[in-house]
């Protein structure tokens, strides 16, 4: 992508503007509302015509009184402004100054989204570990393997179709009710959402290998483990690591969503907790928490392919 | 054509002229002269093969003539008109080294493609689908897919492509490179013969020199760095050609003035 | 008793797989292996004596879906055909008009896409109770979070596919004079069709994920989503289970129609080829 950065910041401004425009919009009615009970006069005056009238008109209707769309407490899309002092204040603010912060009582707030995104990652990262190793193991028994090919393969492709999120909250539920720590039972669910897509790419990846080079391996007597650890698990690296990313981004999801039935802390309790109050800043901060941790967690997979590649003496 | 008159004729009538051609790359390793000081004219009913080394600036002149290139200098027509005019005009088919048919269409199917864009009636693309396919020696295979047919096959319905809307201009860049000797040898004498039919004028890419010979009214050597015209020989050759006629002192003797072209082309570096 | 019952019969299956897959009975052996899994599965149930507020036998499973179909059919209305689907196709309508775009101006290419590819990898669920929010409690909010799902893993795979034409094939469009709108619908548009159903099967399941996940920020009293829930209130296992079914069969058939249409319209490209030799 030469040449990519100006465009991109441009749209990234664009799209800032937007966001701009629309809390305008959005929050309109209510600071209208909040307006009048101040004694301004609004256009128009009562409230019933008010409800009937699009918000734009009433955007272009009361160009004095639009201050407040970017700063109100309670509105229902804060402005970009607003989130970043939000994310500010539960990350830097609260652990340094707050009662609870990590400089008053030595342990993290559980205020702040520093401690809320510490616990989503140790449930992502624990489960998609355990789920990666369980995909390859499970992958290296299918490829070597003709039962086990056609005996899980067909589950393992429909299972991919199905939404196996939704056994998600029974998990978490019955693993609480059979008393197993709450990180553990995250973990399960991030385990099983991230294994099915590296079973695949896997099994894909460990028969990537065409006729002419296996046909090579037998002309040189080589045994099955020396075909396994020169020529199929080498040409599965690119393969894995494609699914390995995937795998990892459906494991954040799986934290998240395990997150939401028992509100024990982490990202997803945090969402929840906003919607129930309706904290609309303190969801916006915690969904741009977890979006930067996906971004790092990718990030990290392909630093590792990278190094892996480059260790392999392939060329970027 | 060895009379004064007919040369001139030739020249009334000549569909290509190029006169001190430049084409130059801007690549990372500095520019590229693709062709340079290129003259040359076709004229209507010639069959001229372009022969040189890989980067001798073949197929880019070929290019420059369908318009797919813009030169930096000089000056080319076609049929008195730019390239680009040209092309706009439909004044050439052309048929590239690969058949790239379209695999989601029939036989028919790409046939049509160019009439589709053209915008000739359901009525004529039928008819003239079938007049094609029977030139090239296809009939009966319109509703086969491209995949279901073998390499030669395909080039075969890649030329009918290139005649269905007919262009009195047949471009061909090295159309049987990637096919085996044998059918090569088949295709070749099939393509003379449908030259004498319909008498188009072709312009023609390869590295054989055998092919290029047994082509060719006309033949252009090149040779790369810059890419330029090194000999353009005019056939003796009798219009009909069988194919032992590569046996010939005649056509050893053409073959044995290319080849020198050839490496004359190369010893200038 | 049942225990040993149980292993038997998973010693028996597996040794009737082995021979059954030297014989090369592929539709045969996965269906074994997955009736194995649900016989296994009752026995170990009914044996050990497990609690049904932990796992609920198949039997009871089957019981409680036959018995509550009409519930079923209603919450599966109203997450799968009103959220899911709605907000698939809005999603991956605007995906491809994007697309298009995208492909046609070299500015949308450098400076939307970097941000696209990595929107696509974003946990995008989250955005859920902001929809919820905005859009109320019903299936719009859900169709919202579909829309937003969807249309970024649409709208990489379809750039992608709208650039994989050879030169070749672009300078054939150019000797025939070809207009933009030509070239598109005659080369690019086809060319890029199994990139383009690439996309549908992973925004299918994904708008499966996004509309019931959803409905656990909030609800009206129908809906998987929020039977999952409620269900799991009650401590009713074998309910959670029958929504679990209902979800995996939409999900089953929505995949299975994809991929009909898919060897419908992309029987030419050689991945598909080889499936039928």
């Amino acid at each position: 992508m030469r040449g990519s950065f100006g465009p991109i910041l441009l749209i990234l401004a664009g799209l800032v503007a937007l966001w701009y425009a629309a809390a305008v919009q959005m929050n309109v009615k209510e600071v209208l509302t909040q307006a009048e009970r101040d004694g301004a006069v609004i256009t128009p005056a009562s409230a019933a015509e008010r409800r009937d009238a699009g918000r734009w008109g009433l955007v272009f209707g009361n160009l004095e009184h639009l201050g407040a769309t970017w700063s109100s407490e309670r509105s229902r899309l804060p402005a970009p402004h607003q989130v970043v002092a939000e994310l500010w204040d539960s990350t830097w603010v609260e652990e340094t100054t707050g009662r609870r912060g990590i400089v008053r009582s030595g342990s993290l707030s559980n205020r702040s989204l520093v401690y809320h995104g510490g616990v989503t990652l140790g449930a992502t990262a624990l489960g998609f570990v355990i789920g990666a190793l369980a995909g390859v193991l499970l992958a290296v028994g299918i490829v070597y393997s003709r039962v086990m090919d056609m005996s899980v393969m067909p589950w393992a492709i429909i299972s991919q179709t199905i939404p196996i999120v939704a056994l998600a909250p029974m998990i978490i539920v019955v693993l609480y009710s059979i008393g197993l720590p709450g990180l553990f039972a995250k973990a399960v669910i991030s385990a099983y959402l991230s294994f099915f897509p590296v079973v695949v790419g896997m099994v894909k990846g460990l028969r990537a290998p065409d006729h002419m080079q296996l046909d090579l391996m037998r002309t040189y007597s080589a045994s099955k483990s020396d075909t396994f650890w020169k020529l199929r698990l080498p040409a599965s690296v690119p393969y894995l690591f494609a699914s390995l990313k995937i795998g990892i981004a459906a494991s954040l999801v799986g934290a998240i969503v395990g997150e939401l039935p028992v509100q024990r802390g982490g990202l997803g309790a945090r969402m929840l907790g906003g919607s129930y109050y309706g904290q609309t800043e303190q969801i916006w901060a915690a969904l741009f928490v977890a979006a930067l941790l996906a971004a790092m967690l990718v990030w990290f997979i392909g630093w590792v392919e990278r190094r892996t590649l480059h260790a392999m003496g392939v060329q970027p | 054509m060895d009379t004064e008159q007919d040369k001139n004729k030739m020249r009334e009538q000549s569909v290509v002229k190029a006169s001190a051609l430049d084409l130059t790359f801007q690549t990372n390793d500095g520019p590229v002269h693709a062709l340079k000081d290129v003259n040359l004219e076709i004229g209507k009913g010639e069959f001229v093969s372009f022969i040189g080394p890989s980067g001798c600036g073949k197929t880019t002149f070929l290019r420059c003539i369908a318009g797919l290139e813009q030169p930096t200098g000089g000056e080319i027509s076609v049929n008195g008109m730019t390239p680009d005019e040209a092309r706009k005009a439909r004044a050439y088919g052309y048929v590239f080294q690969a058949a790239g048919l379209y695999p989601w269409r029939t036989i028919g199917g790409n046939i049509k493609l160019p009439l589709e864009i053209m915008g000739f009636s359901k009525a004529e693309q039928n008819e003239r689908v079938t007049r094609v396919l029977e030139l090239v020696d296809l009939a009966g295979f319109e509703k086969k897919y491209p995949w279901q047919l073998s390499g030669g096959m395909q080039q075969r319905a890649s030329i009918a492509r290139a005649l269905a809307f007919d262009a009195d201009i047949l471009l061909m860049d090295e159309p049987f490179g990637a096919l085996d000797e044998i059918v090569r040898d088949h295709l070749n004498e099939q393509l003379l013969a449908l030259w004498a039919r319909t008498e188009k004028t072709i312009g023609f890419v390869t590295h054989s020199i055998p092919e290029a010979v047994y082509l060719s009214t006309k033949i252009v050597v090149m040779s790369p760095r810059p890419g330029r015209i090194t000999d353009v020989i005019d056939s003796p050759l009798p219009k009909e050609r069988p194919l032992d006629i590569r046996d010939s002192p005649e056509f050893i003797e053409i073959a044995h003035r290319v080849r020198d072209g050839l490496r004359a082309g190369h010893i200038d570096e | 008793m049942m225990v040993l019952a149980a292993l038997f019969i998973w010693v028996a299956a597996w040794a009737l797989n082995v021979r059954l897959a030297a014989m090369g009975r592929t539709l045969l052996v996965p269906l074994i292996f997955g009736l194995t899994i649900i016989v296994v599965w009752q026995l170990l149930v009914r044996g050990l004596g497990v609690d049904r507020v932990i796992l609920p036998a198949p039997t009871e499973v089957a019981a409680t879906f036959a018995d509550n179909i009409p519930t079923l059919w209603a919450d599966f209305v109203q997450t799968i055909l009103k959220g899911a689907l709605g907000g698939y196709l809005m999603g991956v309508i605007a995906a491809l008009v994007v697309a298009v775009l995208v492909d046609r101006y070299g500015f949308l290419q450098r400076g939307l896409m970097p941000i696209a590819n990595f929107m696509a990898a974003l946990p995008i669920v989250g955005v859920a109770p902001i929809m919820v929010m905005w859009f109320g409690f019903d299936w719009q909010s859900k169709a919202a979070v579909v829309v937003i799902m969807v249309f970024f893993p649409m709208l990489v795979n379809t750039v992608a596919g709208l650039a994989d034409t050879t030169a070749m094939q672009r300078d054939l469009m150019r000797t025939y004079g070809a207009s933009y709108l030509q070239t598109l619908f005659r080369l690019r548009l086809p060319a890029a069709l199994p990139f383009i159903f690439n996309g549908l099967k992973i925004a299918a399941t994904l708008s499966l994920v996004g509309a019931i996940v959803a409905e656990f920020f909030g609800s009206p009293t129908v809906g998987l989503g929020f039977r999952i829930n409620a269900s799991l209130g009650q401590l009713s296992l074998d309910m959670v289970w029958a929504v679990i079914v209902v979800a995996a069969l939409a999900g089953s058939l929505f995949y299975g129609l994809l991929t009909l249409a898919e060897r419908a319209l992309t029987f030419w490209h050689p991945s598909q080829r080889s499936q039928r030799h």
